[in-house]
């Protein structure tokens, strides 16, 4: 005689069971937080290239390289918006970049749930305060507020 | 690097001009045996061998006249069913597909990585399997029962047809390093088996498997080595089709 395999429409109990609904229900979206997190590692590594790559052929190569670097050099450079811009997006992308990049290696690699939890914070604190400091240097800082150099 | 087809088409071409003798074989195996020792060890057998043999014979001489005690899985032994994915000299590949010549005279044979150890070459498959479950790797429509089949042209059959090659071996998600330290991330098998729904003109369940693969687990831990390519016993693309999901999530949802 034939065996009939017939799809199981009971739980187990016998009652019966409704047929789970796959395509609609749950809100999440398609995409969110990890989508753009990794077009950003993408968009903000070309730009960081062209912006680390021009940071250091400017301020590290030239004859004298950091040894020129000085608070003139500096008042100088940051006269103009341009730079002050160029440094403050260097500062930013570069900090989102890095910890977004340690984030994913926690990940990765640290498995406790609060052990991750808390090397997250670490960065995120971490990279929150320079974030802050940096920025308020690039906005605030004026050269006659100073006392002189001699 | 050489593909599948190129080995293939190697042992093709030495079968014609015909391998001399039988060779002696070294083989290196890693041992493993929670009623023994919670450590692994090294085993090294010696046998004879036709260079056409394929490696899963070798392992059958080792286990039938040597040590009855070796256990590997292996049911079909011709590349179809996906049971004896090992790492063999450092790779991952099926003991089935892999010839005597292939490897030369000393071979080591390793369990496939990133999944617990249960005894020899045996690991514990759930981990991979609840990921390959994760992704609802079955048809879903809704929109009724038609009269007859659910027809499709040739281009729409052609979009997924690579990734319905996949066996579940496990030699992809096994070589993935992202795998290796968080057996959370659902693997390139998984994806894959994704992949061949997501691009199925009959089929309706695209977007849950998309939000499924979006999450903190999903495509967007994937670092693009492809070492999945590489492991691939079938010749799936399969960093290519894990590309094609990112690609479809980022712009389907516009």
């Amino acid at each position: 005689m034939a065996t009939t395999i017939e799809r199981s429409t009971t739980s187990g109990d016998g009652a019966p069971r409704p047929p789970r609904d796959y395509t609609r229900g749950s809100e999440r979206p398609v995409g969110g937080f990890e989508l753009w997190m990794w077009l950003f590692m993408r968009i903000s590594g070309i730009v960081l290239l062209v912006l680390a790559l021009g940071h250091t052929l400017i301020m590290h190569l030239p004859s004298g390289g950091v040894d020129r670097v000085d608070f003139g050099f500096v008042a100088t450079r940051w006269a103009s918006p341009f730079w002050r811009s160029w440094d403050w997006m260097l500062l930013t992308l570069a900090l989102i970049h890095g910890i977004n990049g340690l984030r994913n290696i926690t990940l990765d690699y640290v498995r406790k749930p609060g052990t991750r939890f808390a090397a997250n914070m670490v960065f995120y604190v971490l990279g929150f305060t320079l974030f802050v400091l940096g920025t308020i240097i690039v906005v605030t800082f004026d050269p006659s507020n100073w006392p002189p150099v001699a | 690097m050489a593909t599948p087809a190129d080995v293939l088409q190697d042992s093709d071409a030495r079968r014609a001009g015909g391998a001399a003798g039988a060779v002696t074989l070294t083989l290196r195996i890693r041992r493993f045996n929670p009623e023994i020792s919670q450590d692994s060890w090294w085993d090294e057998f010696t046998v004879e061998a036709d260079p056409l043999d394929r490696l899963v014979e070798v392992l059958h001489q080792v286990k039938w006249y040597h040590d009855g005690t070796l256990s590997f899985r292996r049911s079909c032994a011709h590349g179809i069913c996906g049971s004896d994915a090992m790492l063999i000299n450092g790779r991952n590949a099926l003991a089935c597909k892999v010839l005597v010549d292939d490897v030369g005279p000393r071979v080591t044979i390793e369990p496939i990585r990133g999944l617990a150890v249960l005894k020899d070459l045996i690991v514990d498959m759930d981990p991979f399997l609840e990921g390959y479950r994760t992704v609802l790797p079955f048809l879903i429509n809704d929109s009724g029962e038609p009269d007859k089949e659910r027809l499709q042209s040739a281009e729409e059959r052609a979009r997924f047809d690579d990734t319905t090659k996949c066996i579940l071996c496990a030699a992809c998600t096994t070589s993935c390093p992202i795998f290796w330290g968080d057996e959370g991330y659902i693997g390139p098998a998984a994806i894959v088996n994704a992949h061949r729904f997501i691009f199925d003109s009959r089929d309706e369940g695209s977007r849950e498997r998309l939000k499924i693969l979006s999450e903190k687990t999903g495509v967007f831990r994937c670092r693009t080595t492809f070492n999945c390519t590489d492991a691939c016993p079938r010749g799936i693309q399969v960093t290519k089709a894990i590309q094609e999901v990112k690609r479809s999530i980022l712009f389907d949802r516009f």
